[in-house]
């Protein structure tokens, strides 16, 4: 993202990925608390570190007891993760991939999510889910979903998507650290994508969403893979005297209600972006709490962006029509400027 | 292979009395089972009068099942169980009044009014997690072990379910994973022989439930669970091969639900002669009558019935008189920290 706001030279040598982002929360987190453990498919060393090398290195670091290979099997693997949070652990459990994670729905929505209520408080499910997933990379229908509407309407769980390394860092690390529920999503394009490292112990507070640009004349709300084609836009667009405000939620539920209400009633025009499909997503919630709170004060309805109304499809470039882009994006947003 | 009574083949039932079991041992699987049986017909006599208004499944039936079972474990030990599962939260050491209370909806349940029937928790007693989920509490149970294992505190996980359980996916990765990592934990099927209204023989292609050990070379046990001494025989040596590390057991605790899956069940679908026969071998009064040949005093037995008859009068006034929780608990619980209005 704004690398322009980096000085060029030494910080650019200390620039990290996604993968180390989320390997080095994992790390810290491990390191400072041994109710942390993993689990998920392959993640340990000797089966390779994870399919994608989120957990490289930490079997040999902590052991195969804490980093714990796993078989097929996601409903075992989110049960386990659940069972031992109830006693005190704090579980990070990888499902490879996003679609996966249908298999083990009802141990996320009807026990991870409900227990602490059904319990009157008495039990808590402090885990956290991370999981990848994303069009783009030719994996076709089964393995690119991007499904956080789901889990967002589940009362009891936390949805975070990171837009940038040092976030993923900084949010992965609030996730561990959380008494809630939380699901992590990864971008599977993302985890070779650089940014500026985070300053040691950086902590993103869930819940909280961040102001990546400031601007003026139209807020585009978003959140992980959205943020970066919206800044790319926000230079374009300055060119031609626009100015766009760029809300990164990060955290997507409970949203940033304050910070996404104050940006539009400052810009009075908003578009929500998001990669999965636009029908019943994220951004039609966030439309309408915007709706309900500003709607006298809107200059135009609030846009929404986002993919097709398909199963993500495998021909390149039925993919490439498939996922929301940033033409669409440019589009929304001088939609809402000709009002 | 559904005949009614329970049938145990002898190459894997534990022998019953093979044990000796200590009086007070005895005395406390009586005492439990007794607490189930009046504590069921309170429940059924107060719904049918219209005094409460839940789903309510009995555990009529499968009494000494549950009182021999957690008479092997420890109140620190874990258990999960599933909706059917009053018999096991008694047994396993839930206060009265908390039950009672937690079924009537009120402030002062288990859950604060929040879970109800179905999803009872009591960390105090061990009771983690009571799911509505069918075989949704065998993952779970792993993890509760799984964290034993990691401390080495030496606890154990019980987990219950029914025959029905033992045909959806969770069943089967978590008997998998259970083996794999050698967890303390006891799956124990109470195997009623119907699930919901189908008979096991239309529901299960192998003839007998604990054949399914075999697949996931997990050690299986099948006894009369309606035997107090051969349940707490085979429950007593699951819970020390788990305690001395060596891994799960499954235990197919073979019994019968006499009123059927939900109250007010005609049972229908069971053959009377079925039915006959497994009431006619009502497994607390043949308890009784075995402890009474045991030499175990009437007097004795009598006594226990009246403390637990005035236990029973006393939950189930507490749980009436009981305030209903407050508006605002709808906004705590859901996550940590409140939701805003």
């Amino acid at each position: 993202m704004s690398a322009a706001a980096n000085p060029v030279g030494a910080q650019r040598a200390k620039k990290i990925n996604f993968t180390q982002a989320v390997n080095l929360a994992m790390d810290e987190a491990m390191a400072a608390d041994k109710r942390v453990i993993l689990l998920g498919e392959d993640i340990a060393d000797a089966q390779g570190g994870g399919v994608f090398t989120a957990t490289k290195g930490l079997s040999a670091k902590y052991g195969t007891a804490r980093v714990r290979s796993t078989p097929i099997a996601e409903q075992a693997i989110l049960g386990a993760a659940i069972g031992a949070a109830l006693v005190g652990y704090r579980p990070v459990a990888e499902i490879m991939l996003m679609n996966f994670m249908t298999v083990a729905m009802d141990q996320i929505v009807n026990h991870a999510a409900k227990l602490r209520f059904m319990s009157g408080g008495q039990t808590s499910v402090p885990i956290t889910i991370r999981t990848a997933t994303g069009a783009g990379a030719g994996f076709g229908g089964q393995h690119s979903d991007m499904l956080e509407a789901w889990f967002a309407h589940v009362p009891g769980l936390k949805v975070v998507m990171a837009a940038n390394p040092a976030d993923a860092k900084g949010l992965l690390l609030s996730c561990i650290e959380d008494d809630d529920p939380c699901i992590f999503i990864e971008h599977t394009l993302a985890y070779g994508v650089t940014g500026a490292p985070p300053p040691p112990d950086y902590r993103v507070p869930l819940g909280i969403a961040s102001v990546a640009r400031e601007g003026t004349d139209v807020s585009v709300i978003g959140y992980g893979p959205a943020i970066a084609p919206a800044l790319a836009l926000a230079d374009a667009l300055q060119k031609e005297g626009i100015s766009l405000e760029v809300v990164d939620l990060r955290t997507i539920a409970p949203f940033d209600q304050a910070t996404v209400l104050a940006s539009v009633a400052k810009t009075r025009r908003a578009v929500v972006v998001h990669e999965a499909v636009r029908a019943f997503g994220v951004g039609a919630e966030i439309s309408s709490c915007i709706h309900e709170a500003l709607f006298s004060e809107l200059r135009a309805p609030v846009g929404r962006v986002g993919s097709a109304y398909s199963p993500v499809p495998f021909s390149p470039p039925l993919e490439k029509a498939y996922l929301f882009n940033r033409a669409g994006l440019e589009a929304a947003i001088r939609k809402t400027l000709a009002r | 292979m559904s005949t009614g009574n329970p049938v145990v083949t002898p190459e894997s039932a534990v022998a019953s009395e093979a044990v000796a079991i200590p009086h007070d041992v005895l005395l406390g699987i009586y005492r439990r089972a007794t607490l189930i049986r009046v504590a069921d017909e309170r429940f059924q006599k107060m719904i049918s009068s219209g005094q409460l208004q839940i789903l309510y499944y009995s555990p009529r039936g499968q009494e000494i099942l549950s009182a021999a079972l957690m008479s092997t474990l420890n109140q620190s030990d874990y258990l999960v169980t599933t909706y059917r599962g009053i018999h096991d939260q008694l047994a396993k050491g839930i206060p009265s009044r908390l039950l009672w209370a937690e079924f009537a909806g009120k402030a002062t349940g288990t859950c604060k009014g929040k879970g109800g029937p179905m999803h009872i928790t009591h960390p105090a007693s061990g009771v983690m997690v009571t799911t509505g989920i069918v075989g949704a509490g065998l993952p779970i149970a792993n993890g509760l072990a799984l964290a034993s294992q990691l401390e080495g505190d030496g606890k154990v996980t019980v987990v219950c379910f029914g025959d029905g359980s033992t045909n959806i996916g969770a069943f089967h990765e978590a008997m998998n994973l259970a083996q794999i990592w050698l967890l303390p934990v006891i799956f124990v099927c109470q195997n009623n022989l119907y699930g919901e209204h189908t008979p096991q023989a239309m529901s299960t292609g192998a003839k007998e439930l604990i054949d399914r050990a075999v697949g996931y070379g997990i050690k299986g046990v099948q006894v009369n669970g309606n035997d107090a001494f051969a349940m707490h025989a085979a429950a007593a040596e699951a819970v020390a091969r788990a305690r001395a590390g060596r891994g799960p057991t499954f235990i197919e605790a073979k019994t019968f639900r006499f009123l059927g899956h939900l109250l007010g069940d005609d049972s229908h679908y069971i053959p009377e002669t079925e039915m006959a026969a497994a009431k006619a071998a009502d497994p607390l009064p043949a308890y009784r009558r075995a402890l009474v040949a045991r030499g175990i005093e009437e007097s004795v037995l009598n006594a226990i019935d009246a403390e637990i008859g005035a236990e029973i009068d006393d939950a189930a006034q507490y749980a009436l008189d009981s305030p209903y929780p407050e508006l605002g608990e709808i906004r705590l619980d859901v996550l940590k920290a409140e939701i805003a209005v």
